[in-house]
């Protein structure tokens, strides 16, 4: 398979997780969609990386993947913290970031 | 056979992300990019890179997902509600990812590079192994290395720090002031002023000092 056809799933998969983002109102669904986006990132970079034989594309991938797990932590935390508080787990309802 | 796993794994991909989206209860959601997430790794192993393959299962799949399942567990997984005070982004949102998307496959695919629709260059079979990424790893990337690390501790301390319970800040929580401090806790619970002898309690022996 031509490495154009890697990066088309990658673009479609890309534009879903933003979509994702876009609507929808659950942080912890925003999280999983954020997912999404950094893992077409991450596909996109292993096709490159494959296109030139070259593995340092395959490293930042990894990188990637280590700074994901990072923002998973911190904002899975977040949302304990607000569920902690009583806080109602609702973007549209926490748009000011007063305590 | 490399053809027939490809579109198997990208299929699988990409209904797993619109499941991710589509699915009203999270834990379904996360469910699905589980299955998103195992599909992405067999195209990892199409394009060689195993380790990152292995990664991708063990690390994401794995521990990632987990986490997951365990917060929305903890949260109670409540269906998104289907009203939205954002009219306006329901409308917007499809044109704008229709956008999106035309726009990177005309970034990606009309560029005109030859590489792009070619297998790649040729590659050893080492490519992509754990072997190589471990030398990458340690020798050209070292620095990189170590600071994705130190980020790891800083994201585990502030994740910590986040969702620790907070004594006396909630409603109807007992206010945690010196006077709670200074009230002796009962003899005997293994407090450290008895441990030290500080506070002698009846009946203990001393006979392990």
């Amino acid at each position: 398979m031509g490495i154009a056809w890697y990066l088309a799933v990658s673009a479609l998969i890309f534009a879903i997780g933003i979509g994702g983002v876009l609507t929808k109102r659950n942080p912890i669904v925003i999280l999983l969609c954020l997912e999404l986006t950094l893992n077409a990132g991450n596909l996109a970079l292993v096709a490159f990386a494959r296109m030139w034989g070259n593995a340092d594309g395959q490293i930042f991938a990894l990188i990637v993947m280590v700074v994901a797990a990072c923002e998973v932590t911190v904002g899975l935390g977040l949302i304990v913290a607000l569920h902690r508080r009583g806080l109602k787990v609702d973007v549209d309802e926490l748009e000011e970031l007063r305590g | 056979m490399s053809i027939l796993l490809f579109f198997l794994a990208s299929i699988g991909a990409i209904v797993g992300a619109v499941g991710v989206v589509a699915l009203r209860n999270p834990f379904y959601g996360v469910l699905s990019l589980v299955a998103h997430l195992i599909c992405l790794a067999v195209l990892f192993l199409l394009l060689q890179a195993e380790f990152l393959a292995a990664a991708q299962v063990i690390i994401y799949a794995g521990a990632v997902m987990v986490l997951y399942v365990f917060v929305v567990a903890y949260i109670g997984g409540q269906d998104e509600s289907l009203g939205t005070s954002h009219g306006v982004l329901r409308v917007l949102t499809p044109i704008f990812v229709g956008v999106l998307i035309v726009e990177l496959l005309i970034a990606l695919l009309g560029s005109g590079l030859s590489a792009v629709t070619s297998k790649g260059a040729k590659v050893s079979t080492l490519f992509g192994s754990a072997n190589q990424i471990g030398d990458l790893m340690l020798t050209k990337f070292l620095l990189p290395f170590e600071v994705a690390s130190l980020l790891l501790l800083v994201a585990a301390i502030g994740a910590v720090g986040l969702a620790r319970r907070r004594v006396g800040y909630g409603p109807g929580d007992v206010p945690f002031d010196a006077a709670t401090i200074a009230a002796a806790p009962p003899a005997g619970t293994g407090t450290m002023a008895e441990a030290s002898g500080d506070r002698p309690v009846a009946g203990f022996r001393g006979e392990d000092r």
